[in-house]
């Protein structure tokens, strides 16, 4: 089913998603990926705050390329969310709500998304200069030095992707492999 | 006759097939994808087969890069013994049109200088480079830049002789199961058989630079990229892992002699962002 939601994604958002919807998606997102993921580990470990807004968040794995004059980004295409299982149960125990990304995920991950009301979607992996014309706005919050890793806030647009593992635990990637 | 070939004209060629191979797909992989299209049975892979299509028309047209992964520059070299290159040594020659190429492209600079320390070098070499010598008074340079999303996916199986060509088929098959939705299905899947640990891996390679369409020269080869793209579209991974028949665009292996003990099969998996440009100079 097509449907279109806006963040902030709260618990009644997922609620209302089942694995294998194609949704349109309206409003902030935050943009980071391993070495992102990495260093707000590192900022919870060491007791501080998390630099972003984590309730009902929904963080988009991504690293885009650089922006040309008088655009917001460059091309901005999933990354493979594999290779942040090992951060996201953290994060969604702290109230992260949605991932974007592409590809599987880890037990724990699925365990945390059934536990708090949590959803990941995929976005189309190698579609980056059509999903850079969803983003209409960008900034840097912080880990500048990271450069296509730095942690970034973004406003989206009808921003297209599919729920792979919905609030239940449910796994369209399951459905579809041998 | 030697011919002298200075290394600036393979600074800016290396500059122009970095920009290029990041906005415009090879005629080949357009066609196969459009093909793809055509043949999916799932909706929502043909949906998403329609949305890569609109993707490379938007990457062309506005100059984004088709995919924000822009690679790590590998090369094939390949150098005329009869070709004197003056100026630069080759190495940083390629090197220095890479920084060019990705900083004029507004390409990602997507290279760590220490596997393990892991700092950004922030200008995407080095390079991987792979020289050959070959007859005559060319350089032909081949750029492949390549993804890590499926380069991430990549396997090599170190068979015994007893496995045979089933062996072969078992391990092409598992690869590509694990890589699963994570590689930016459909595939394109380059497989090298035989040689020693290196060589397979570099035939492997070399493989996914092959025109899609062609098929190998050597009979048996050519059934079994047949039947493995067969085999492996019936898995029903689809495009972008979601379901449907369209897994992989295509199967390319190439072989090489080997040892008596062994029976090396590397499988390097391409997303179907099968970057490739070749200039012979
Ligand atoms: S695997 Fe290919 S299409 Fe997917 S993100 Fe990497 S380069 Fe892009």
């Amino acid at each position: 089913m097509e449907k279109y939601i806006t963040t902030p994604i709260t618990q009644e958002v997922t609620a209302g998603l089942k694995s294998g919807d194609y949704v349109y998606i309206t409003g902030t997102v935050y943009v980071a990926r391993d070495a992102a993921h990495r260093r707000m580990t590192e900022a919870l470990d060491a007791g501080k705050e998390l630099p972003i807004d984590i309730e009902d968040a929904a963080i988009y794995y991504m690293g885009p390329s650089p922006a040309r004059q008088g655009r917001p980004i460059g091309s901005a295409g999933p990354t493979t969310a594999t290779r942040m299982d090992r951060y996201a149960p953290r994060l969604l125990d702290l109230g992260q709500k949605a991932m974007i990304g592409k590809g599987n995920r880890s037990k724990e991950v699925v365990d945390a998304i059934v536990r708090n009301h949590g959803v990941y979607f995929a976005a189309v992996g190698g579609a980056g200069a059509l999903l850079s014309g969803c983003i209409k706005e960008s900034e840097i919050v912080c880990y500048e030095d990271l450069g296509a890793e730095a942690l970034l806030k973004i406003r989206v647009e009808n921003f297209p992707a599919v729920v792979v593992i919905d609030c239940n635990g449910d796994n369209l990637y399951e459905h579809v492999l041998p | 006759m030697i011919r002298e070939l200075h290394t600036d004209i393979i600074t800016e060629n290396v500059k122009e097939m970095c920009i290029e191979a990041n906005h415009f797909l090879s005629p080949d992989m357009v066609q196969a994808m459009k093909q793809a299209k055509d043949r999916e049975e799932s909706g929502l892979g043909r949906k998403i087969l329609g949305q890569l299509a609109d993707n490379l028309k938007i990457a062309g047209e506005e100059m984004i890069p088709i995919c924000q992964d822009t690679g790590m520059a590998v090369f094939f070299a390949e150098i005329g013994q009869d070709v004197h290159l003056v100026g630069n040594y080759i190495e940083d020659a390629v090197n220095e049109g890479v920084r060019q190429g990705y900083e004029e492209g507004y390409l990602r600079k997507s290279v760590v200088g220490d596997p393990i320390f892991r700092e950004n070098t922030g200008d995407n070499t080095p390079a991987v480079i792979h020289c050959s010598i070959v007859p005559g008074t060319k350089v032909k340079l081949t750029f492949a830049p390549k993804g890590f999303g499926s380069e991430n996916m990549s396997r090599i199986f170190m068979l015994k002789p007893a496995d045979g060509i089933e062996g072969v088929k078992d391990a092409i098959l598992t690869a590509v199961k694990d890589a699963g939705p994570n590689a930016c299905p459909p595939l394109v899947v380059g497989v090298g058989i035989g040689g020693t640990f290196e060589k397979c891996a570099i035939l492997a390679k070399k493989a996914l630079t092959r025109p899609v369409g062609t098929c190998s020269s050597v009979p048996y080869v050519a059934e079994l990229e047949q039947e493995m793209l067969d085999k492996i579209n019936a898995l029903g991974i689809g495009p972008g892992g979601l379901g449907g028949n369209t897994t992989a665009l295509a199967v390319h292996i190439d072989t090489y002699p080997t040892h008596i003990a062994g029976l090396p099969v590397a499988v390097n998996i391409c997303c179907h962002v099968n970057r490739h440009v070749v200039r012979e100079l």
